[in-house]
């Protein structure tokens, strides 16, 4: 991996072949999340009728999507449950784009990446969100510490939480190309 | 907030690339579920003086989102100009929350909704 650099209006960066396949397969696993979630929702023969979607009321079981996913309120679970109705077909929607656009451009056998304001934005996100559901999966909740299991070479935890790490250092570069 | 600092210590070693368990994010399906329980009914709840009310928009902090990448969203999300985002970011940081923005109900709602799109731990409530 090189890290992002702006040139001539463009997010310039390189993966490695390796790299490249490891995010498509990252991204993809958030897509299945996310799609999952979006089969739990009865078909309502009235939205239906008037062609509107609309998403459930209940939040997800599954931790990670609920990150993805968190309530309207903190305290009103009435008002987030309604607001859920409302918005979370919409966000699904949105962090789907943004997975998609990022495969989009990704170069499938590795090699230089380049961007686009709007693909840059739609990489950022995307990453940010296979970081949000390894965080949940890996049980990451604090900045300043280990989390479990990290710490002893060759566990799947230990792995995982280095791809963490360097996707973190991927997001972080291009979000500091893009803040200038 | 995970210092974007830190991250650069990281990123300068070289390390080899990590594998990714198959199925650690998503577990691996044969067929999709198709029998979720059926959630119940819940009606929307609309204040009374929905309108008159001030409403914010909350910020939590979490031990995910880099510092450099809330800054941007504030920024890009909200129109602050960088040192209220940078401010705002580092009173998440600091302080646990901060309210964001402030204004009516439906705003709110779409700037929590805005917020949640790029995974920022947003929430909505009465100002008191």
């Amino acid at each position: 991996m090189r890290p992002f650099h702006r040139r001539f209006g463009r997010y310039n960066g390189w993966l490695e072949p390796a790299e490249a396949t490891l995010i498509a397969d990252l991204v993809d696993q958030v897509r299945q999340l996310l799609a999952a979630r979006r089969t739990e929702t009865p078909p309502d023969p009235l939205a239906e009728l008037t062609g509107m979607t609309v998403g459930p009321t209940t939040r997800p079981v599954d931790p990670a999507v609920a990150r993805l996913l968190p309530d309207f309120h903190a305290e009103d679970a009435e008002l987030s449950a309604g607001l859920r109705v409302l918005h979370e077909p919409e966000l699904i929607a949105a962090k789907d784009a943004a997975a998609v656009t990022l495969l989009d451009s990704l170069p499938p056998g590795g090699g230089q990446v380049r961007l686009d304001d709007s693909a840059a934005e739609s990489w950022i996100t995307a990453l940010n969100d296979v970081r949000l559901a390894m965080g949940v999966r890996l049980q990451i909740t604090r900045d300043d510490a280990l989390p479990p299991g990290a710490d002893h070479h060759d566990s799947p935890e230990a792995a995982m939480y280095q791809t963490y790490r360097w996707l973190s250092a991927i997001q972080d570069s291009l979000v500091t190309a893009m803040l200038g | 907030m995970r210092s974007s600092a830190g991250v650069r210590c990281v990123a300068a070693r070289t390390v080899d690339l990590p594998t990714a368990e198959p199925g650690f994010i998503a577990p691996v399906r044969t067929r999709p579920v198709l029998t979720a329980p059926a959630p119940e009914k819940t009606e929307v709840a609309e204040p009374v003086n929905a309108a008159e009310v001030p409403w914010v928009t909350i910020v939590w902090n979490d031990p995910v989102n880099l510092m450099s990448y809330v800054t941007l969203v504030f920024q890009k999300l909200l129109g602050h100009p960088r040192p209220k985002a940078e401010a705002l970011m580092l009173d998440v940081h600091h302080k646990g929350r901060a309210t964001v923005s402030a204004g009516p109900r439906e705003k709110m709602e779409a700037d929590v909704a805005k917020l949640q799109g790029a995974g920022l731990w947003a929430t909505m409530a009465k100002d008191s």
